[in-house]
């Protein structure tokens, strides 16, 4: 599926915070946004779910314009996992994929022998099938957002839409998470847009990163391209040193930050 | 406990629900200052159209069961609804204003226009009415959020709060008439209120079941559920509109009527779970349940004179909630 951002801008209030974006998610790959707090990262990515109207320019999938198609329908094409959600924890996992069958359903809601085998399919990918009974306050963070991952799956989305998948985990729920994006990409052909913080993560699951900064798109690359110190200092303002790993996957490891005074020649200074 | 958390246990439930329903009216029409086996009551309604056993239960018992489940049921729909829309366990028909708006309504009407008293119930349903619609615009920023909707909530029921208060204190020496009303009474209540509360009661329960799936939803979160293609604001105020019309109607008729709304939904939940497509008719059912039987209880502890419902409701509901809520773990 094709996803094209065609001169976004939108913001909150008085407050603008993206300005003229412009790209495109290549269809069937991972890209991964990053930047730092405050960047724009989450609002682009509500801009191009449709969750947040942009004041002006569109976003286009497939050549339609997501905000003024019919909600329901989009819902079965792309699916989005917003930082912020809630479910009662007596809510089972099976119940929670569930919900993700809603925008197939009509009526009262029961379930169809359709969905029940999407939803069992589901469970296996993610991996979820011995939790499926268990209710959500008794799983662990990451088999929370596990479940909630399977959620949007069950939406049988083309493109999937995830803000900050791995926050609040611990390395080995974060490694998971990343590994089950992954494995959706290259055997469902899932197009995946997502924003993270960690950009070692990033680099080791992304086939292209965009870097965002001052309102607007600064870079788009392959992790080698992006993960250069040059480049952190100007979108993180910090101070790094690259290398490449045996697997051939950068990593950086951060030094310092910059300080205002080594700023003042860049662009990125106050 | 765990095997009632499948459909079909969880229809059993609500099954054993609508039984509870049907048994504790049925001792409703029976007991009261008149007592009458359940063959005679029969035989009064069928066969012997005359007479004043006929006038008690047709005119007196059967309007006030039967009103007394559709207030109970109302509120704790209207509870139900609201709960899940703020996504907030503590939230009761009180908090988007209708007990406020519906109790300064009511005692206006009583105690200082008494010239308009058989304007009661219309008064207190636009009352009840009118304050949501005002809390709904007072929290309308660019949508509506559930804080800014309780927030708005508790600060218009304080106002006008202290409007009943002054109107009490103004007019102490009559307040006593109005008890009845602000703690929730379904004595001398009969056909005229059934007619006037009816259509709007059933709407509001046929809309609560028709929105019940989309409800789960919103409970997920605004932005999860506009993912899931739901359009959210539109959603939440047809949700709002709903629960809005049963609050207002159950309080136009039996005044303010408290704590079912609130724990009726609760009480459901423990036993069958978070799914509102049953939860709405579990907590409909169970809510009459409650209303008929503190109904039934009041007016026989106390013979010949009776309690009202409210307060059995108060007495007796939260040492039976708060033993359920010890004995199952239970997260809202």
């Amino acid at each position: 599926m094709r996803l094209e951002v065609r001169g976004v801008s939108a913001g909150y209030g008085a407050k603008l915070v993206l300005d003229g974006v412009e790209f495109e998610i290549p269809a069937g790959k991972i890209m991964t946004l990053v930047g730092a707090n405050g960047s724009g990262k989450s609002t682009l990515l509500k801009v191009i779910g449709r969750l947040l109207k942009p004041r002006t320019g569109c976003v286009l999938l497939d050549g339609k314009a997501v905000h003024s198609c019919d909600t329901a329908e989009l819902a079965r094409k792309m699916a989005i996992l917003p930082q912020l959600h809630h479910a009662s924890g007596e809510t089972t996992v099976r119940e929670l994929v569930g919900f993700g069958r809603f925008p197939y359903r009509s009526g009262f809601g029961v379930l169809s022998a359709r969905d029940r085998e999407v939803i069992a399919e589901i469970l296996r990918l993610t991996r979820l099938e011995p939790l499926q009974e268990r209710k959500l306050s008794t799983l662990s963070g990451g088999e929370r957002q596990r479940a909630w991952i399977a959620m949007t799956l069950a939406q049988e989305p083309g493109v999937l839409l995830l803000d900050e998948p791995t926050t609040f985990l611990d390395i080995r729920c974060q490694f998971e998470v990343i590994e089950l994006v992954r494995d959706l990409n290259r055997r469902c052909g899932i197009t995946v847009l997502m924003v993270l913080h960690d950009l070692n993560l990033a680099a080791r699951c992304s086939d292209f990163i965009v870097t965002l900064k001052g309102r607007r798109i600064r870079h788009i690359g392959t992790p080698r391209e992006i993960l250069q110190p040059e480049i952190l200092r100007e979108i993180f303002e910090i101070e790094s040193v690259v290398h490449v790993g045996a697997d051939d996957i950068p990593y950086c490891v951060p030094t310092g930050s910059v300080k205002e005074e080594d700023n003042k020649n860049g662009d990125g200074g106050l | 406990m765990k095997a009632l958390r499948t459909n079909s246990g969880r229809l059993v439930v609500v099954v054993f629900l609508a039984l509870l329903l049907v048994g504790a009216m049925l001792l409703s029409l029976r007991f009261g200052a008149l007592k009458l086996s359940f063959g005679e009551i029969l035989e009064t309604l069928f066969q012997r159209r005359d007479g004043i056993d006929y006038q008690i239960v047709f005119n007196i018992r059967l309007p006030r069961v039967l009103l007394g489940a559709m207030v109970g049921a109302s509120l704790a729909v209207a509870g139900t609804i609201l709960q899940g829309v703020m996504r907030n366990p503590l939230a009761s028909p009180g908090i988007i204003g209708v007990s406020a708006g519906g109790g300064l309504a009511g005692i206006l009407v009583m105690l200082a226009l008494p010239q308009f008293g058989a304007f009661l119930v219309p008064a207190a349903f636009c009352g009840s009415l009118g304050t949501a619609v005002l809390v709904y615009l007072l929290a309308w920023r660019r949508g509506v959020n559930p804080v800014r909707l309780i927030l708005a909530g508790v600060a218009v029921s304080s106002m006008l709060g202290a409007f009943s208060s002054t109107i009490l204190l103004l007019n102490a020496e009559q307040a006593g008439g109005v008890l009845d009303f602000t703690i929730g009474s379904l004595a001398t209540r009969s056909w005229p209120q059934i007619r006037q509360a009816g259509p709007y009661m059933a709407a509001g329960l046929a809309a609560a079941l028709f929105l019940s799936r989309r409800l789960n939803i919103l409970a997920l979160g605004d932005e999860v559920a506009a993912g899931l293609g739901i359009r959210v604001e539109r959603t939440r105020l047809l949700l709002l509109t709903s629960a809005a019309l049963l609050a207002a109607s159950a309080v136009s008729v039996a005044g303010l009527l408290g704590f079912v709304g609130l724990i009726a939904p609760h009480i459901v939940r423990i036993v069958i779970g978070t799914d509102n497509r049953f939860l709405v008719p579990g907590s409909a059912l169970f809510g009459a349940a409650m209303v008929v039987g503190c109904d039934t209880a009041g007016r026989m502890v106390m013979e010949p004179s009776e309690l009202p419902a409210g307060v059995i409701m108060s007495l007796l509901g939260p040492p039976f909630f708060l033993w359920l809520l010890r004995r199952h773990s239970y997260e809202a």
